[in-house]
């Protein structure tokens, strides 16, 4: 059976053409454009008192250097807020080109344009730029202070407050219900900056022929940088043509837009009349795009004997970097993800986002989740601890039962619509993971602990996705999305889902993403979004296609289009083989020709017979050919969820922290395609625990990353990811025809919080700060033998 | 990432590559794992690279009874295949990935002088040397011993116009073991701390000489001599039960703690002082214990 694909373990289409070096990546294209390099702010906070660029005009193939004096009035416009919210009072965000003040080391100040990247960089380090230094914010308690300001007119450098609260059912609020609880626990917990760190960075490639422009850029959203390239220079959208390339990951950071360079290097293009590209390079990726994660978080709860949360209150202070172009989507998530898979009486939220003189934070790989699930799987471990239960025990007494589907925990989700989950059966998965890590036969003893970590991620975010798909006289399927791919394997799973839909052999599909000349509406590739979206608007498009393919057909074989079946490429009449004809056929039909330029042609042209004289070629209400484009544009998220368990290893003298076991309970609804949820999986429990044991960005006093390059931010090798082992739990979502739920994120979202809980397990203390490493551990064992 | 513009000379005899170095302010290129990056991220702006790779006479390992000359051609997988010295070997495993090993050379390792390197550690552990040449009429040679070959971190005794040409790490001795412990990070990364250990033992299996080298910890390789510190310690296999084992295991203790004093770790953004300080202790009990461990089964071969 070659077309019920749909669920079947396919192997990833794109992979030969990946792994074997064929890849068309930013950096491949555009082999005699000029290069594009960027002068950047050696300082995190200081006025620009002059710049001169004369020393620089001497240097061999340069073509021309930029200041933002020198943007047009359009170009030099600060960049967009993109996701405005009430609550984000004191939104700021940064120029093109440096205007005046810089906020953070590495904000792009002079752009420069030489034959080559060589000559481009010769030039930057000849520019002579004067700063004022002015006192830099680096880090959450100096920005809480607000002793300095990183924005002159942000009072407190406060960019953001939000208070959400959800009282208990007999109306208490949280404060009252902690107070009266039976038990109340009060602690702060403390996570650190990461980012997103694709092994490809930026990039940008821009060609002008004095009508069009065409901007190849290395984006998670083409169709909004083609609306803000447009926008921001005045072209008529239709003249502007954008496409994201093969994508070397992208993590979250690819999804802020316009960047400086996805305007300055079109700008320069058209400017200069020749083809322009600018690559990333790693130390640029570092100081000048985006980080996440860094929040410190207070913690109230009170509860009863059972563990039973009675009231929860967090207070969060979110570091925000320097700007705040992608709004406060962080913290929100952060603020509503917290509830997680459990039922709390009485919860109140509140953060403030800060400026600090740092990169700007924005979505990396879980946006949010990890730092919400680690205060709430901190939580309950922390009640276990005090009620001296089982931590497992703690989590089932507040879970969501099964039969409370759909449930609404009464908030505002990061798409503005209710926090409603769909679909999921909590007590299930905690079993499965249990069962799996073998919680109950674990033997406990100091230096080997045991952890468990649950989330909940509202996933397959609006307004909307779509999917175009055609069939050619030659049998073939075209699918195309607007949305982007960063190696997640939509060629495999778009083409599974048109196989099945239209009952093709998936050879004879093929899948265009990110390119806005096949696609042009589209949002882009984020929150766990693209299965779920552009899945479900493909499969959409296929059903009208098959609809009609099983009218024509019908008319053929003059037989009911009920009584039709497609099968392995071959319309029939079901129950009688015989009575069959090819979709490339029914695809000729579909397209009334008037001259034969091929065989197959010849069979659709005037004189062929096969149309009725008394009707018009086209009928009213009828296209051409055999193609159907359709939209899914769901009421609300999709809440996917799961449970993660790990053995931890500590050394007892050198403090090493060894991850032994690592095992996962995943429920994405129904899955497309298991080999890539587990491949999504496994990639995203390496980056967590990145996150948990390795990865952190250290800012000295000065704003400095001190550690801005591989060799220093300890991105783990595959020598430090442990086998990871998965189990499924399938609750469709009711909200899609699929009935799927996002994958891409989860791997990510509790692994900070596992490592912590087992860890304590094998420390005896308690873990409240993420990441850890060696060093750390070693000095927490110090203070609390001292203690003792 | 892009270096800045410089002249490249590629000599194809060491006669060669000395009249160019005593010519143009040059650096030498061999494996250029560490030169190649500090030059793309524009740290290193050297006006002129010397290209010593197509100098055939560099990539000998010669061993002999007394010990092996490693070629400033020779790469780290080269010298690791050959096996020629059980302690290079062991500290050459250690050394960051197979593809850096492919490429880095042995004798450039110990140039850079990276205080938190092996190969200085190994070198400076076995009282080894590095020749040095340089061209005055002729090519001058001289023999410069490790303790005066590391002259802080990041910086050897190599002039201005030299070229080191090969290292020469001697052998060991009978009855005498190696170990070589580290905590990186992830695999393959500098060590946070290491401690590399030669141990002597006589007939009865005590004792009779222990050096370590340490790594992390100190501007340069940090050369302990803790024969008088292993006093009462042995290489019978030691677990600490009866007299002579807790008197062996207060022995190895002694000699960490011996070690432990004549480091200066600093902080840096991956470990605490203390914990390096903590950490050496550590290792350095764990290598003299191995290296005695060794050494006793040498002694029984």
């Amino acid at each position: 059976m070659t077309t019920r694909l749909f669920g079947e373990p396919v192997q990833r289409r794109e992979d030969p053409r990946l792994l074997t070096g064929q890849g068309r990546y930013l950096d491949d294209l555009g082999r005699d454009a000029l290069a594009a390099a960027f002068v950047r702010s050696p300082h995190a906070h200081a006025r620009i008192r002059d710049i001169d660029v004369t020393p620089a005009l001497d240097v061999p193939g340069l073509m021309a250097i930029y200041t933002w004096e020198d943007l047009p009035e359009r170009v030099g416009r600060a960049l967009p807020l993109l996701i405005p919210h009430p609550a984000l009072t004191h939104g700021r965000t940064a120029y093109p080109l440096a205007r005046d003040v810089v906020r953070h080391v590495g904000e792009p100040v002079v752009m420069v344009v030489a034959s080559d990247r060589y000559a481009a960089e010769d030039a930057c380090a000849l520019i002579e730029v004067g700063y004022e230094q002015l006192k830099p914010v680096v880090g959450l308690e100096e920005a809480v202070q607000g002793a300095a300001l990183v924005h002159e007119d942000v009072p407190g450098n406060v960019g953001a407050h939000l208070v959400q609260e959800v009282a208990a059912a007999d109306g208490r609020g949280a404060g009252e219900a902690i107070e009266t609880a039976p038990h109340t626990l009060a602690f702060r917990l403390d996570i650190e900056r990461s980012a997103s760190t694709p092994l490809e960075g930026r990039g940008v490639y821009a060609r002008w022929d004095g009508r069009d422009l065409r901007v190849y850029s290395s984006t998670q959203t083409s169709t909004s940088v083609r609306m803000a390239v447009a926008a921001t220079l005045g072209l008529p959208l239709p003249q502007v043509e954008v496409i994201a390339p093969d994508v070397g990951g992208g993590f979250g950071v690819k999804i802020v837009h316009p960047w400086p360079e996805e305007i300055l290097v079109p700008w320069a293009a058209m400017t200069l009349g020749r083809e322009v590209k600018w690559t990333e390079d790693r130390r640029e990726h570092f100081i000048s795009s985006a980080h996440e994660r860094a929040q410190i978080q207070h913690v109230r709860v009170g509860f009863d004997d059972d563990g039973r949360v009675l009231g929860l209150d967090v207070t969060i202070r979110h570091d925000h970097g320097a700007y705040t172009p992608y709004g406060i989507i962080v913290p929100i998530v952060t603020s509503t993800q917290l509830l997680g898979p459990y039922k709390i009486g009485a919860y109140r939220v509140e953060f403030t986002s800060l400026y600090t003189n740092t990169v700007q934070v924005t979505p990396y790989r879980g946006a949010g989740r990890p730092q919400a699930v680690f205060c709430m799987e901190r939580t309950m471990d922390k009640i276990a601890r005090h009620l001296g239960k089982d931590r497992t025990e703690v989590r089932a007494v507040n879970f969501i039962g099964p039969d409370e589907f759909p449930y609404d925990q009464r908030m505002t989700f990061q798409d503005g619509r209710p926090l409603i989950y769909d679909s999921g059966n909590y007590p299930e998965m905690l079993r499965m993971v249990k069962e799996l890590i073998g919680w109950d036969e674990h033997e406990r003893r100091p230096g080997r602990g045991i952890g468990l970590g649950c989330y909940v991620e509202g996933t397959g975010v609006g307004p909307y996705e779509g999917g175009h798909v055609q069939i050619t006289s030659d049998g073939r399927v075209h699918v195309s999305t607007g949305l982007t791919s960063q190696g997640q394997g939509h060629e495999t799973v778009f083409a599974q889902i048109a196989a099945t839909e239209l009952g093709v052999p998936i050879e004879r599909v093929s899948v265009v993403t990110g390119d806005t000349r096949r696609f042009g509406y589209a949002v882009g590739t984020f929150a766990s979004r693209a299965a779920v979206m552009s899945g479900n608007a493909i499969a959409l498009a296929c059903r009208k296609v098959r609809e009609k393919a099983l009218r024509i057909a019908a008319d053929a074989l003059e037989a009911d289009p009920a009584d039709l079946a497609i099968d392995d490429g071959m319309v029939h009449v079901a129950g009688a083989p015989s009575a069959s004809i090819p979709l490339s056929t029914v695809a000729v039909l579909a397209n009334p020709l008037r001259y034969a330029f091929d065989d197959e042609a010849a069979k659709a042209t005037q004189f062929s017979g096969t149309a009725s004289p008394d009707r018009p070629p086209v009928a009213e209400g009828e296209e051409p050919g055999l193609e159907g484009r359709d939209y899914y544009s769901p009421i609300r998220s999709t809440f996917a969820s799961g449970m993660h368990a790990a053995v931890v290893e500590t050394d007892p003298d050198t403090a090493e922290i060894t991850v032994v076991r690592y095992v996962v309970v995943h429920d994405c609804g129904r899955l497309v395609n298991p080999m890539i949820v587990e491949g999504q999986i496994h990639g995203g429990v390496a980056q967590g625990i990145g996150g948990a044991l390795y990865e952190r960005m250290v800012y000295d006093s000065h704003g400095q990353l001190a550690n801005a390059s591989f060799m220093d931010f300890l991105m783990p090798y595959a020598t430090e990811i442990p086998h990871v082992e998965t189990a499924h739990l399938e609750t469709p979502s009711p909200l899609n025809p699929l009935g799927i739920k996002g994958a891409g994120e989860a791997g990510v979202i509790p692994v900070s919080a596992v490592v912590a809980s087992a860890l304590e397990d094998a420390e005896g203390f308690e873990i409240d700060r993420m990441p850890i490493s060696p060093s750390e551990l070693f000095e927490l064992r110090e203070r609390h033998a001292s203690l003792e | 990432m892009k270096p800045p513009p410089f002249t490249y000379h590629a000599p194809r005899d060491v006669g060669a590559a000395l009249r160019t170095l005593a010519q143009v302010r040059g650096k030498v290129l061999a494996g250029g794992q560490s030169l190649i990056p500090l030059m793309n991220m524009r740290l290193a702006a050297p006006e002129h690279l010397v290209d010593i790779n197509r100098i055939g006479s560099l990539s000998a390992v010669d061993a002999s009874p007394a010990g092996v000359r490693v070629g400033a051609l020779v790469r780290h997988s080269d010298a690791e295949h050959a096996g020629a010295h059980p302690l290079l070997t062991r500290a050459l495993r250690l050394v960051a990935h197979p593809v850096i090993r492919n490429r880095g050379t042995v004798v450039g390792s110990l140039v850079h002088a990276d205080p938190a390197a092996e190969l200085p550690a190994v070198l400076a552990v076995l009282d080894g040397t590095v020749r040095v040449a340089r061209w005055d009429g002729r090519a001058v040679e001289r023999d410069v011993p490790a303790r005066e070959f590391f002259t802080g971190p990041l910086e050897s005794a190599v002039q201005p116009g030299e070229l080191a040409v090969s290292a020469y790490f001697p052998a060991l001795g009978p009855r005498t073991g190696t170990a070589f412990e580290e905590v990186a990070r992830r695999h393959g990364d500098y060590a946070l701390a290491g401690v590399c250990a030669v141990v002597t033992l006589d007939d009865d299996a005590r004792v009779t000489a222990a050096r370590v080298a340490c790594v992390g910890v100190g501007p340069v390789p940090v050369v302990v001599d803790v024969t008088a510190a292993c006093e009462g310690a042995d290489g019978a296999d030691t677990d600490s039960a009866g007299t002579g084992g807790e008197r062996a295991d207060r022995g190895w203790a002694d000699a960490a703690r011996a070690v432990q004093e004549e480091t200066e770790p600093e902080s840096d953004v991956h470990a605490s002082a203390a914990y390096r300080r903590h950490l050496v202790g550590v290792l350095a009990e764990r290598a003299l214990r191995n290296a005695a461990r060794e050494g006793t089964a040498a002694r029984g071969a």
